[in-house]
């Protein structure tokens, strides 16, 4: 078995992961990153979309997050969402609500850049979406 | 000297207003349990955030490349002041002593002939504000219809100081809030939160990660771009879960004070009324004893 380390998933309401993990995949803006235990150190931009934990114990957990940060060191790694839920708990709803609110941000962007960013965003959505809708 | 009658009506209002300040004790009390799990709930992130950031900041160094909200504009003629009290009222000195604090704030910045600029959260710290400042409150917002506090509310918060401080709308963006010690203990404070420099210098000491050779994805000044709008959230967020938590522990003592005094009031109204009633009987023996004795 592969060597366990902490892995911590927090959102600004809450602390939703704090356990030992074999890996954990990180949906980076670069690309999607799987970390291990003893990985050097790394501070990634989370884009949105599923993190999915393997715990010690074995247990196959995922979770949808929203942007954020990721602070991995050798020791551990903490997940610094914005906003996280677990997988079974995810609304569509609220999904649709968010890919509405960005398409408004990319429709009123007053410049360029902010316009790519948001434009960016959106398409960063809809496809977290795509990967979960026939789910 | 009130009537047998009007005393008895008296014992009853009082009883009445004893009934409703005790269940708006209960129910302050049963909020303030569940606000105190929130605001424990998020200190982790507001935490790691401040580590996080620190680390970051080491990395860039004192290098120009830091982004303005973090470094201010370089002056400090124009302050912004985000003022966080409670939506209602009934809550002790709760609201006033944030008020009285930004006041006294605000009146030295405008003595050293700087230009302020007023954020109010939450509608009684405007209605105090109002009568001496009301020409430099900019707006103010309403939390009266939420009712359980999100990131989201202190995103919108967050998202407005930031554009306004793109249009270099102020230099120096102080954050008033109530600091939850206790039940029984709110302490006002004032922190700054824009330029951000001097908060994160602080925190950078506490932790020990600090020293490890990050890697970064994408660059360190992407990151911190990134980074610095969403921890001027996490710390507005942090002060109205405070704030929230604060506001329910100062109801509840206040509303344990009135239902104590609706109790003593009650006491003594039932004594002046007992001994009123005794009298009234005495006068009433002594009326007919007499009556007797005249016979």
């Amino acid at each position: 078995m592969a060597e366990a380390f902490k892995f911590e998933l927090v959102s600004p309401e809450r602390l939703l992961v704090s356990e030992q993990v074999e890996f954990v995949v990180i949906p980076g803006v670069d690309g999607e990153m799987t970390v291990l235990a003893q990985h050097a150190p790394v501070m990634t931009m989370i884009k949105p979309g599923v993190v999915t934990v393997k715990t010690a114990a074995g247990a196959e957990e995922r979770y949808v997050v929203f942007g954020g940060f990721a602070d991995i060191l050798p020791s551990g790694c903490t997940l610094l969402a914005e906003s996280a839920t677990h997988v079974n708990d995810i609304d569509r709803a609220d999904i649709a609500r968010r890919i509405q609110e960005a398409r408004e941000d990319a429709a009123d962007a007053k410049d360029d850049e902010a316009r790519a960013k948001a434009e960016q965003f959106l398409s960063q959505l809809t496809t977290l979406e795509g990967a979960l809708l026939p789910a | 000297m009130a009537s047998l009658k009007d005393l008895r009506n008296r014992i009853a209002s009082v009883k009445a207003t004893q009934k409703i300040t005790k269940a708006m004790q209960m129910v302050a009390a049963a909020k303030l349990r569940r606000a105190q799990e929130a605001a424990e709930a998020a200190r982790p992130y507001s935490e790691r955030m401040g580590a996080v950031l620190a680390n970051i900041t080491q990395a860039i160094g004192d290098g120009g490349d830091a982004p303005a909200l973090m470094r201010g504009t370089g002056k400090d003629d124009v302050h912004l002041l985000i003022v966080c009290t409670a939506e209602r009222g009934l809550c002790g000195g709760f609201n006033s002593q944030i008020a009285r604090l930004a006041r006294e704030h605000i009146r030295r910045l405008l003595s050293d002939g700087k230009q302020v600029k007023i954020i109010c959260v939450g509608k009684k710290g405007y209605d105090i504000l109002r009568r001496d400042y009301g020409s430099l409150v900019l707006e103010r917002v309403d939390l009266r219809e939420v009712k359980t506090l999100g990131f989201g509310n202190a995103d919108a918060i967050a998202r407005k100081v930031i554009n306004l401080f793109n249009q270099d709308g102020f230099d120096v963006c102080t954050l008033f809030y109530s600091q939850f010690k206790s039940v029984i203990s709110q302490i006002p404070t004032a922190q700054q939160i824009i330029p951000a420099a001097q908060a994160s210098a602080a925190a950078d000491t506490g932790n020990g990660a600090g020293g490890a050779v990050y890697e970064y994805e994408p660059e360190p000044g992407e990151i911190l771009s990134d980074l610095i709008p969403r921890n001027i959230a996490v710390q507005i967020f942090r002060a109205l879960l405070e704030n929230a938590a604060g506001e329910m522990g100062a109801k509840m003592s206040a509303m344990d004070n009135a239902t104590r005094n609706a109790g003593d009031m009650i006491n003594k109204l039932s004594i002046t009324y007992n001994r009123q009633r005794q009298a009234q009987i005495t006068k009433e023996l002594i009326e007919i004893i007499s009556g007797a004795e005249a016979l």
